[in-house]
Order: structure tokens, then sequence, then C-alpha cells
């Protein structure tokens, strides 16, 4: 397709700039308008996100919407956006997420204490811009940068309106993740170097061809290191065990909306990447270390429940969780096969909406109760029954009953992991136990806090959810049952895509039986 | 015709009073006109030259300073108020603090 | 409405109950009790019309299976190419029969339900979740592929979860204690759904499909038409008698007058075990042409026995095969067209197929082996056998009409579903069978020991669903499928009507002691205990375990059980209506003549029998699994009668032993009327199965009508000839049980001493054993210290101490950081102070001298800037003029 005019990813791309531009421009003290100005902005990128799925063919396997201008041309950087079908869900995820968040953030009372409400939404809508030019830019270094500039609003949002280590929390964060991408930017540049462009399609067709050869000669070789220099940030990222250490603590001091964000969107960077990027440009290597990384996952799957189980704060509980669910994402992407990576793409979206609305059931426990330990609950779903409802749909999602949407991804994961070639039955095996233990932590949590009696006095008489909270739980219901009733409609747009990918990678199944 | 030496001789007569009040003044606001002296003596050196040559540039550049000397007087006047109702004095001589 | 689309209805029977529960969900808390039970029962009763007409258009179209697709939800995961899981659902006879009881047995409980329910606070949430639970059942049962059992399976955990704790908030911790029982059955249902999981991604990388069988594929492509089971007078029973005439059963007086429509085919019946093998034919045969009815290719393995027959297949109306082409086998469809037990058939029809794993290779029967075996697992957790039961027993913390339809008539028997709906399987995996044989006989005995050793009413019904699902899952293991689904059917009548009967026990005793103490007005807590004092003292000298309300006010006698059979006794003059029903609920368990315990548990009995002494070529691994089976269900047929009976004369007769006893008034006619119903359903169901040739019944309601009715789904289904002898030990067997039972356990009051011993624990030698029962042989504290402590333990060891202040704080802090710092200290020192800090000091100080003398050039002062700047001017415009100096110059 020709660019002609701006792309509507451009649109989207910069329409939480330009929100972010006119809110500057409001005073601190018309905390409605800036509010509602966060929201409206977030509200149309989403809606633009919508206009974008809906004009996206499925049956192109390649970029679409594709914008490019140069940017620094004597070094082969350029502004490139384009949309496939493994980043469209992931677009539509991040404008879905976003006004979750600020109708969460609406509903709290962060900012009695904290104050600073106008940078926080400025902050917002940083984060927005900055996630969806990481999901929209296809080129190395942009990407880079856009996959460093979501830190620093994070670091932020923790930092300012944080629980008591907040400051820990962001530090670390900040750091951990930073460490991981300077390799991460040594073989950016090493790889744009070689290719003489840092667009990814370019590079990824050069890879294909056969005109730019990473040597690849075993687990420690040139397209080894290069691989694992782009995995490791991304396993930080996503974290992948044992790199988990940074997330409970940034999740248990983020606020809602930052754990919300966090966990929905912020995570799935690094697992885009790994589709994005690592499959495609290092195949060799991405074959010769998905066992390795397989064993990794699978750790961090069953190690992320039993850890989980054991947990008395309710945010630590649901953080670790993550750990569980996204050692599943990272498992089906390495099975390297349709299923497995189909799977794979569908529980990023399912952890978003699962994971995000877990922690928007703890910031609204947190709101009325003001602690997150787990023993200060009991018999909530009585006095607010609704609430007990919607929470309960919600973690049987993300434990995977069927009918709902964690279901479908973990059971095509599992799938694919299990008929994959480089993983197969035992990975399997040990990644369904995964499953027993969701039941066993997730069911934990939720007898202690909404069953059992309503036997403490402050927990009689909370007072009901509000409409921005509704707002908030109610969407995320409604994809909750989308997806797990019709998740043809969530898979038809990856179809192709995911079949180009695998077929990338597969073509270098012989070339690497060759190595010794 | 008047010459154009004759021009350039009062820019330059003008000009260097002006450097001189600029020098040896201690009242803001003199060194401030003094300043737009300097400035009214480059656009009378100009338009000479302009007419000398027959060329409209002169009168345009003389018009780009006429405008920014405006400016310049409202932002600079601005300050000295502003300097005057911290310090209770224009002498420039009292203002060789990097502070207020 | 034309016949053809009666199997449509099929999505409105899911449908029905979705609608209601939706409804009673979003609005019930705005509807009165009366219009919540109505919607519920309606919709319930709605889907058992359904059904209904399914069953009907099942016997008017010859018993051929449909597949319905309905209109939104097709291709419901689909992947490309690679993955495409429809939205299916079968109508066959196997599915209509559960269908059939589920609606059934599940309309009359909600119908009991209204009445029981009275006055709770969350009484349109109860009823949602039944109707809810109906749904997910139905789609358990309709689907067509494995993945929609699995969408089922774990949604009528879901619901079995939500309603086991459903009082989650009742006081003095029994809210804790209920919510604990539903978190462990969902959690042990997991660890069974593990299993099941683990069966469904073999079954797709073996088949490369989940669903049972395509549209237009014949599940029974062997099903005789000349069938030994046909109804009597039926063409095809006569063909029968035509061709196994040399068998001689008795009964086989030759009504032949249809024999000449009958033409056998060459070599029909004759050699060997396989002489029923003749393919269904209905109109002339041409070979291997799927232009008409066509019997089986000639030359095809199993279809050499084929038999044509003209005329109508069973007596219905002709018109019907004509009009479109009908299949009798899949020989037109290529391989990978079939379902996943066509491509076994046709695989092991071939011989020697092989799956491909990627690094190895596997025989299918070996996969088949593993398979079925994981199968099992899941049936173990679904349908409370060893070692997955643990969990059934707590399940009663439920509402009784929940502990009937879901913990004994319906969800629990999904496990047996199951592997009857995988009987091509199981029939080929030899190992597995006999794997499930030991599982299902032991887990019968084991519970019914350990239901003799309760005191509480619904738990020693709990335990008798244990045993009889052992009954069931045996059935399986001996190949008796068809004879396991009869008596899961006859089973759903007679414990359903006991649990109704046990509530309306409990719904009395606790009303009357309501009525004794002058309660706290009218208590709509049911099951559980009160706060009020009773005179009577709970019987204390044992530790009770039940989920009762006994722990925190031990020996406070503050806590009245009125499910403890203790506080019982002499309600049959109270209850009439109740006692009678539950009398012949009783005896339907126990198997006597002729209530219809007694027909399911007999052909149960004499399958094993006939599996044990090696008829039909039965091989050495099946005639272990006979012994097995044999042997241990019949002693567990025998401690079925007693514990029953042990509980009539506890509840029922002697004297009332406390005040609530004495007061406990006959419960409404809601719950009532549901009773005799289920009564009356416990007496005849056992008729749609009479062996050929009893006397008297089989010329009444005719033979073997049932496995007929389940061969049409049910591959390997069979019946066995009538065992007189074995028929007649287990009667005898379980009379004498009810006679020691009636024995021991009455008179007056059957309690012994003061503090009122079981009889049998207070007889010597025989009280410890009557302790192992009645500490439930210590399941729950083996698997307490077994499984639950370690991994709590483990959980505490990985989160704290390796996660927390290893990883976390050990790693990260001291190492990484703290690591950080040091290495910093120890560059600063010797490296930085001594080269680094001499070479950047001598920078430092070459600067501040080059600026200690220009400082003094920063006065502060305009002028001394203006100046400057003036001579900067000058400076360079005399530069600028140089060059012109010199040229002039």
């Amino acid at each position: 397709m020709e660019a002609t005019g701006l792309s509507l990813l451009t649109v989207i791309l910069f329409l939480p700039l330009v929100g972010m531009t006119i809110m500057m421009f409001i005073p601190e003290a018309q905390g409605r308008n800036i509010r509602y100005t966060a929201l409206g902005f977030s509200l149309v990128t989403f809606a633009l996100t919508l206009v974008m799925w809906a004009g996206f063919n499925p049956a192109l396997p390649g970029l679409q919407m594709v914008q490019r201008w140069e940017w620094l041309p004597s070094f082969g950087v350029s502004y490139f956006v384009g949309v496939d079908g493994v980043s469209v869900l992931l677009i539509v995820l991040t404008g879905f997420i976003m006004p979750v968040a600020i109708f969460a953030s609406m509903a709290s009372h962060i900012f009695e204490d904290r104050g600073r409400e106008k940078i926080y939404y400025i902050f917002m809508m940083l984060l927005e811009w900055a996630m969806l030019g990481a999901f929209m830019i296809q080129d190395l270094i942009v990407f880079y940068i856009f996959f460093e500039i979501t830190l620093v609003p994070m670091y932020f949002l923790i930092g300012i309106w944080g629980s008591e280590q907040r400051v820990y929390a962001a530090v670390k964060f900040f750091l951990y993740t930073l460490a991981g991408s300077v390799l991460m930017l040594l073989a950016i540049l090493y790889v744009g170097n070689q290719a003489g462009t840092f667009a990814i399609p370019e590079i990824i067709a050069q890879v294909q061809s056969g005109a730019l050869v990473f040597p690849f000669s075993g687990l420690f070789s040139t397209q080894s290191f290069l691989f694992l220099g782009f995995f490791i940030a991304m396993a930080i990222k996503v974290p992948l065990w044992p790199l988990h250490s940074w997330l409970p603590d940034a999740h248990v001091q983020a606020p809602t909306a930052g754990s919300v964000i966090l966990a929905g969107v912020l995570l799935k960077l690094g697992t885009y990447g790994m589709i994005r990027i690592l499959l495609p440009v290092f195949p060799e290597a991405s074959i010769a270390w998905a066992p390795i990384i397989g064993v990794l996952a699978v750790i961090g799957i069953i190690y992320g429940a039993w850890v989980s189980y054991a947990q008395t704060d309710a945010k630590k509980l649901v953080a670790y969780s993550s750990v569980s669910h996204m050692g599943f994402i990272v498992l089906g992407i390495f099975a390297l096969n349709t299923q497995g990576i189909q799977g794979a793409v569908l529980q990023m979206i399912n952890h978003g909406i699962s994971t995000g609305g877990l922690f928007l059931i703890v910031g609204m426990l947190y709101e009325r109760r003001h602690t997150k330990a787990l023993d200060a609950y009991g018999g909530i779903w009585k006095a607010l029954p609704i609430f007990g409802a919607i929470s309960l749909l919600v973690t049987m999602s993300s434990m995977g009953l069927p009918g709902l949407n964690g279901f479908i991804g973990e059971f095509t994961i599992l799938l694919g992991t299990f008929g994959s070639d480089v993983l197969g039955f035992f990975f399997a095996l040990f990644a369904t136990l995964g499953v027993i233990l969701a039941a066993v932590y997730m069911l934990y949590m939720f007898q202690k806090v909404f069953m059992g009696e309503l036997d403490k006095e402050e927990n009689k008489h909370l007072h009901p959810l509000n409409w921005q909270e509704y707002a908030a739980l109610i969407p995320i219901v409604i994809v909750i049952l989308l997806i797990g009733i019709y998740p043809a409609m969530f898979f038809a747009p990856m179809d192709s895509t995911v079949g180009q990918i695998v077929a990338q990678v597969s073509q270098f199944v012989t070339t690497i039986a060759q190595v010794p | 015709m008047v010459q154009t030496d004759l021009y350039v001789l009062l820019s330059a007569i003008l000009f260097t009073l002006g450097v001189l009040g600029v020098l040896f003044r201690k009242n803001a606001i003199l060194v401030f006109m003094s300043v737009e002296l300097m400035l009214n003596a480059t656009n009378l050196a100009l338009v000479a030259f302009s007419r000398q040559w027959g060329m409209e540039s002169g009168h345009l550049f003389v018009f780009f300073i006429i405008t920014v000397a405006a400016a310049e007087v409202a932002v600079g006047l601005a300050l000295i108020v502003a300097i005057f109702r911290t310090k209770q004095s224009i002498n420039i001589d009292d203002l060789h603090q990097m502070r207020g | 409405m034309h016949m053809e689309s009666y199997p449509q209805l099929v999505t409105l029977v899911i449908l029905f109950p979705a609608i209601g529960a939706f409804i009673n969900l979003f609005w019930g808390a705005r509807l009165s009790e009366k219009w919540i039970s109505g919607i519920a029962t309606v919709a319930s009763a709605l889907a058992f019309v359904a059904s209904a007409l399914l069953y009907v258009y099942l016997v008017n179209n010859n018993y051929q299976a449909a597949v319905v697709n309905p209109p939104l939800l097709d291709g419901w995961i689909r992947m490309g190419d690679s993955v495409i899981i429809p939205w299916q659902q079968r109508v066959d006879t196997l599915s209509v029969t559960l269908m059939l009881v589920v609606t059934g047995i599940g309309s009359l409980i909600h119908m009991y339900a209204a009445g029981y329910m009275h006055g709770d606070a969350r009484y349109h949430r109860f009823f949602a979740y039944l109707n809810m639970f109906l749904a997910f059942m139905l789609i358990l049962v309709t689907g067509n592929n494995f993945l929609m059992m699995f969408v089922g399976w774990e949604g009528v955990g879901l619901c079995s979860f939500l309603l086991i704790g459903f009082w989650f908030d009742k006081a003095k911790g029994v809210g804790w204690r209920n919510s604990n029982a539903a978190r462990k059955a969902f959690i042990v249902n997991r660890v069974g759904d593990f299993g099941l999981l683990m069966a469904v991604f073999l079954i797709f990388w073996t088949f490369g499909t989940l669903d049972y069988y395509r549209p237009g594929e014949v599940a029974n492509v062997e099903l005789e038409e000349g069938s030994y089971y046909a109804p009597k007078g039926s063409p095809a029973y006569n063909l029968y008698q035509e061709t196994h005439g040399e068998h001689g059963e008795e009964g086989a007086a030759a009504e032949g007058e249809h024999s000449e429509e009958a033409a056998p085919a060459e070599g029909a019946a004759t050699e060997g075990e396989h002489s029923e093998e003749a393919a269904p034919a209905e109109g002339t045969a041409t070979e291997g042409e799927h232009s008409e009815v066509a019997a089986a290719a000639e030359g095809e393995a199993h279809a050499e026995g084929a038999v044509a027959q003209e005329g109508e297949g069973h007596g219905e109306e002709e018109g019907h095969g004509e009009a479109a082409v009908v299949y009798l086998n899949n020989n037109h469809i290529a391989t990978e067209d079939l379902g996943v037990f066509g491509k076994t058939e046709r695989w092991l029809e071939e011989g020697g197929h092989e799956v491909d794993f990627g690094p190895f290779n596997l025989p299918l029967e070996t996969v088949l082996v593993i398979i079925t075996l994981f199968m099992l697992l899941g049936a173990a957790g679904k349908s409370a056998q060893i070692p997955l039961f643990v969990w059934l027993p707590d399940a009663m913390a439920g509402p009784t009409p929940v502990s009937a339809l879901i913990h004994a008539a319906t969800m629990v028997t999904a496990g047996v579903y199951m592997m009857v709906r995988a009987n091509v399987w199981y029939h080929e995996a030899e190992i597995t069978s006999l794997v499930v044989t030991i599982v299902g006989a032991s887990t019968a005995i084991m519970a019914g020991f350990v239901a003799i050793g309760q005191w509480d009413i619904k738990r020693v019904l709990a335990y008798s669903t244990v045993s009889q699902l052992g009954f069931m899952v045996a059935a399986v293991g001996v190949g008796a499928y068809s004879a396991a689904v009869f008596h899961l059917f006859t089973h759903a009548f007679f414990k359903a009507l006991l649990f109704l009967g046990s509530g309306s026990v409990i719904h009395g005793v606790e009303h009357g002691h309501h009525i004794a103490h002058g309660g706290h007005g009218h208590g709509h807590d049911k099951d559980h205990g009160h706060e009020q004092h009773d005179p009577h003292p709970v019987h204390g000298e044992e530790q009770h375990q039940d989920a009762h309300a006994h722990d925190d006010s031990h020996g406070h006698d503050d806590n009245f059980d009125p499910q403890d059979m203790r506080n019982m006794g002499g309600l049959w003059r109270k209850m009439p209506v109740t006692y009678l029903t539950y009398v012949i609920g009783t005896l339907a368990l126990a198997g006597i003549f002729p209530l219809s315990g007694f027909w399911s548990k007999d052909e149960i009995l004499a399958d094993s029998w006939l599996r044990a002494i090696g008829e039909e070529g039965a091989t050495a691994i099946q005639q272990l699994g006979g012994w097995i089976a044999f042997l241990l269900l019949f002693a567990a047929a025998g401690l079925t009668a007693f514990y029953m009976w042990r509980q009539i004369e506890l509840v029922f007769h002697g004297k009332a032993r406390t005040e609530a006893a004495r007061k406990a008034p006959e419960s409404v006619w809601l719950m009532t009327l549901p009773l005799i119903l289920l009564a009356f359903g416990s007496i005849v169901a056992g008729f749609i199965q009479i062996p050929r040739g009893f006397f008297l019944f089989d010329s009444i309601f005719g033979h073997y009508n049932f496995v007929y009715w389940m061969q049409q789904s049910v591959v390997h289904s069979h019946a066995p000839p009538f065992q007189l002898g074995i028929a007649i030990m287990a009667t005898l067997l379980a009379l004498g049980a009810i006679f020691f039972a009636r024995a021991r356990y009455g008179g007056e009051n059957p309690l012994v001493g003061a503090e009122q011993k079981d009889p049998l624990q207070a007889m010597p030698g025989v009280g410890g054993v009557w302790g192992l029962a009645n500490a439930r042989l210590y399941w729950d504290d083996i698997y307490n210290r077994l499984f639950e402590r370690p991994f709590n333990a483990l959980s505490r060891f990985l989160a704290d101490t390796l996660d927390w202040k290893f990883w976390h704080d050990y790693v990260h802090n001291t190492v990484i950081r703290d690591g950080f710092n040091a290495l910093g200290g120890l560059l600063s020192k010797p490296v930085d102070l001594g080269i680094i800090d001499g070479v950047v000091n001598g920078i430092g100080r070459l600067t501040r001298w080059i600026a200690g003398g220009t400082k003094t050039l920063q006065t502060g002062y305009v002028r001394t800037y203006a100046i400057t700047l003036l001579l900067g001017v000058v400076v360079v415009i005399i530069v600028l003029l140089l060059p012109l100096l010199n040229t002039s110059g």
C-alpha cells in the first residue's frame, strides 16, 4: 500500500502527543478538564485503533498501512510504521487498556495526598504514545527508542504515585530494563551495520534470501550472541524466570493504573519483540535456543504459580501470577509452530485483559480498605455482590476456565507446545501442571477475599462501585467473554502473518541440521 | 542633492554618541536611549546607501530594525521597570550580581 | 415442523437453561421467589421437552445420528487450516440418553429446590447457578468434539464450585469450611482436568482433529441389523433367529413370519465370535455404491457378513431412507476426513499404523493406551474415583438439591460418559481397561466400606455415590459400556431420590428443631448448625470431622446438627411420604428385584462374570479384570444393601432420639411430588433393559431395548445373557445384608450405651474396623500429609526464602547492588586516587589556575562588558580592514 498523506497509524500514534500538548496548557487547578481531556484522547485513540482493525486485511501476511519517512538517511534510519497480523491486536489492546487505566485513575484517591494530577495524565499520554510507537515502528533504532521511552513515564508513575517503597521499586524497574537493553542496542547496531539498513522488513528479507548471513555454528556463535543480545532485553521485560525479581516490586509499589498498564501492555513489548525480531532475523539461533528457553519458561510457569500461592499480599500474588502467565506466552512463541505462536499472541491479549482486570480489582479493594493483605478481607462477595461476581469472572478467566478468554490462549499454546518439533511432550506435560496450580493460587485468593464469613466490621460497609469503576471493569468483562466464546475473530487477523513467520523459521530447520 | 558622505558622517557621529552614552551613563534609561540612538544611526546609514545604489533592500532592513527595536523597547522597558521594583534603583552599576 | 429439522432443537436444549440462568442472574434480584423458581424450572422443563423430541427424532430416523452446527458459532476455534475446532453438537442415542437424564432429573430437582430453598437470601442466584449448570452439562454431553466436552467439563466444575460454596458466608467458621470444600472440589477436579487436557493434546496430534465423528459419518458400522438385541418380533430380531438359531437361546421360538424378507448374505453369521458382524442394511445392497443404502463393500475387512435386507428397518415409515442418500458405512469417506473414532477403526483395520510425534514414532495401540490412561485421570476427577474422590464427600456442604443433581445424578457421571463415548479406544486398550477395572472396583468397595461408618445422612449417600460410580467405571473396564450407561441411568433416579429424601429429612428435622425450641423465627439456614441451645447433647465421643459447626463450640452443646443421624429416629410416622419413597430408593439401590437397581447392577455383575470365565474369547488380561470386577463389585453390592438399611433404621425406624425428630413435620408438596415421581422412576427405570427371555417381563416390556438403543452410537455395547445364578446370589446377598442391618440397628434405640455408640463400634473385634470406616480410612489425613503440607511448605519456602530472601534480597540487593557499590569503592581508592585522580586532579588544578586569572574579568558591570564588546568590534574591524590597508598601501 502506497502511503498517500498520513497513514492511519501515524495519526493514531501522534494523537496521544497532541492530547499531551493540549493538557500542558490546562492549569493544574482544572483537574476535571485535565482528566476528561486525557480520557477523551484515549477514547478517540481506541476508536481509531478499532477503525484500523476494521481496515486491516487479514489475508495479507506483510505490513499494511505503511508510512515511511527518511530520518537519518546516512545511517539508514527512518520513521517507518506499519501493522501486520501480530501487531494489529496489540495496538488495539494498547488502545483498549488506556481508557480503562484512566477510568481507574479517575476513581482513585491517589491525588488527594500526592497531588500533581496534571503531570500524571501527561505521563499517561506519553506512555500511550511510546507503547503505540513500539508496536508500530518497523525500524530497529526507532523501535529501540520507543522501547526505552516507555520506561520514563512508567518510572515516574511508580516513583511519584506509588506506595511506600516506590522509589526503590522505580529505580529497580528502570535500571533492570535499561541494563538489559544496552546489549540490545549493541546488537541492533551490529545488525544494522551488516544489513545497511535498520528497517526490520528489509533485514528479514535479506536474511530470508540469504543475502545477509549471521554465521551460525551452535549455541555460542555470532548469531547466537546477537540473538542473546536481543533476547535478554526482551526476557527482562517479559519477565522470564529468573529475571523476574523487578516485577513484584514494580507491581506492588505502582499505582493501580500503573500496574494495569505494566501488566496489560508493557510486558508484552518483550514477547512482541521476540516474535517480531528474534524469530525471523535469527531463525537458526531461535531453533537452537528454543529448548533452553522452553525450560526457563516452564520453570517460570510452575515457579510463578507456586510462589504466588504463598503470598499474603493480593497485589504480589497477582504479580507472581504474571510470571507464570508470561511463561506460557514465551513457551508458545518458542514452540515455533502456528498453534503456539497464535496462541501466544492471543494470550498476550488475554493476559493484558485478565491480569489488568485483577489489578483493577485489587486496586478497588485497596481504595476501600487501604490494605492489600488477604487476611484483611473475607466475605466481600456478600458486601459487594456485583463486584464479587465480576471478580469471579476475571479470576476464572485468569485461571483459564473454558468459555472465557484465558482458556483459548492457554489451550492453543499447550497444543502448540505438545506438537512442537523443538519442545514436545514433556514441556507440555509440565506446563499443563501450571494449569492446576493456577486454580490453586487463584481460588485461594478468591476465597480469602470474597468468600468466607463477612466477619470484619470494616468490611461490612464498603461503599459500592462508582461509575468510573464500572466503566473500567465492564469492558474487561465483555472482552473476556467475547474472546472466550468467539476466538475465531481474533485468530483470523494473525493467520497469514504467523504462518509466514513460522515458514520463515522452519526454512532454516534444514540448515541447522547440518550444524555438528 | 545632498552627498551620501554627509549622511554617513551624521550617522557616524550619532553612532559614536550612542556608544559613548552606553559607556558613560549610569542611568539605565539613558543607556537604553543610547542603544536606540545607535540603532537609528545604523538606519540612517542604511537608507543613505540604499538611495545611492537604488536598491530597496536597505529600506527593508530599516523596517526590520524599526520593528525589532520596538519590540526591544517594550521588553527592555519592562525589564527596567521590574528591576526598579526589586532594587529601587535604575543605576546600572548596582546591577552586577547574577541574582535578584 | 419437519422431522429433518428436529436436530436443530439441540441448540435450544442448551439455550433454554442458559437463558434461564441469564434472566435470574441479572433480574432475579427483582423477581419474587415464585417467578425465579418458575423461570428456572420452566427453562429446565423446556430443555427436557426438546430432548424428548430429539428422542422421537432418533427413533423415527432409524437412530441416525445428526450433527448440528449452531448458526453463530461456526468455526469456534479456527487458525487457518492448522486447527479447526467447530462448535458442533451431536444428537445420537448416547447423548440423548444423557440429555434426558440431565434435563428430566434436573427439572424435578428444580421443582424440589423451589420449596427447599424457600427464604434463602440468594434464592435467585441459586437458580441461576442451577440453570447454568444444566447448560454446561448439556454442552458436555452434546458436544461433538473433545474440546466442547472439556468446556462443559470445566463449566460444570465451576457451577459445582459455586454451589458447594453457596453458603460461603455462614457464621462460626462454617462459611470458611463450605468455601474450603468448594475450593477443594475445584482443585481436585483440576488435577483430573489436567489428565483430560493432556489426552486432548494427544488426540489432536494423533488424529489431527478432535471431532468424535464427522457429520455424515456412521458411528457403528458394525451394527448388526440382524441383532440379538433387536426388539422381539422386529425383522432384525427375526433375522437374528434365522442366523443364530444354533445358539438356541431360551425364548427363541421361531416366529419366523418375516423370515422370507431376510436374505442372509454369504458368510453371514457363521464363523466364530464375529458372527453378528453384519452391516445394517435397508434396501438392496449394491456393492460399494453409495447411491442406495449399501452394505459394506465386499472385500472390506469387517463387512464380509453383510446382510442385505429388503423393507423397513424398524417398522417405521418407509419413505425415509429413500429421499436422501443414506450411507451405512464410511467407506466413501477418505481417512483424513473421518472423526477420531472412525480414524481409529480405519487404522486398526489397516494395521501397523504409527503416530509421528516428531522425534519418535509410536504404534497406534500404544498411543491409545496413553490417551485412555490420561482420560481415566480426568474421569477419576469428575467421577470421584480413587485417587481423586476426596472432594465428593466434602461437596455435601452444598445445599441438598445440589448434592442430588450435581453430585449424584449428573455431573459426577460425566467421567463415565466420556469413557463410554471413547469406547472404541477403551475396547482396544486392554491395559487401560484393566486399570479402569481396578480403579472402579476398588473405589466401589472402598467407598461402600466407608459409608458404613458415617453418621452424617448426606455423607453416607455421598460415599454411596462414590461406590456406585465405581460400579459404572468398573463396568467400563470390563467392556460393559451399555451396562455402565444403564446403571448411570437407573442410579440417577434412585440416588437423586435418596438425596432429595435426605434433604426432606434434614428440612423436617430442622423445622422440628425450631418448633421444639421456639427457634429464632423461621430459620432459613439449612443443612447446618444453629446457635441455639439443644438439650440433647451432640455426641461428642469422637472427632466429628464433618463439615459442621463443631469445632469452635465443641463441648458446649449449643450446636444442633440436623444432618446427624443420631439426632433422628422414628421419623417414618412424621414423614410418611419421605419414608416410603426413601425405602423404595434404598431397595432400588440395594438391587432388590424388580426395582431398577437390580437390572443394572445385575448386568454389570453378569458382564464381569462372563469376562472372568473367558466367554467371548477374553484374553488373560481381560479375564483378570473380569475377576477383579466381579469379586469386588459383588462384595460392594452387599455393603451397599447394608449401609443403606442401616440408614433407614437410624433415620426412620425406632423411636425419636431428639426433640427435633419428635416434632419434625412432613415437607411441602413441592418437595414430596418430585420424591414420588422419582420413586416411580426408580421402580420402572430398569424395565428398559430386560434380559431376553426373562419370564413375564420380556413379554411385557420387550428385551434389550436399551442396549439396542445404545449400540447405535456406542460401537462396542453389548448385553450379556441373563445369569440366573448370579442374580439369585446377588439378591440373596443384598437381602442378607438388609436383614443383618435390621438385626443390628433395629429396635427402639439402636445406639449403644450412654455415648450412643454404633452397635458395630460396640462389638468387640469389629469396633476397630468400624472405626476405620468412621475415620474414612484416613484418606484426607494421608493426602494432607502427602500433598497438602509439603505443597504449602514448599510454596512458602519458594516464596519467602528462595524467591524473596535469596533471589530478591540477597542476589539483587546484596550481590548485585552492594557488589556494584563495593566495586565502585575498590576502584575509587587505589585506582582512582592513584592514577585517575592524579590525571583528573591535574587537569582540575590547571583549570582552576586559569580560572583564577580570568575570574577578575567577570565584574558584573554592564559597562565593562560593553567596553569589551566595543574593543572586540574594533579588533574585528581592524582585522577586516588589514587587507585593504595592504592593497592600498
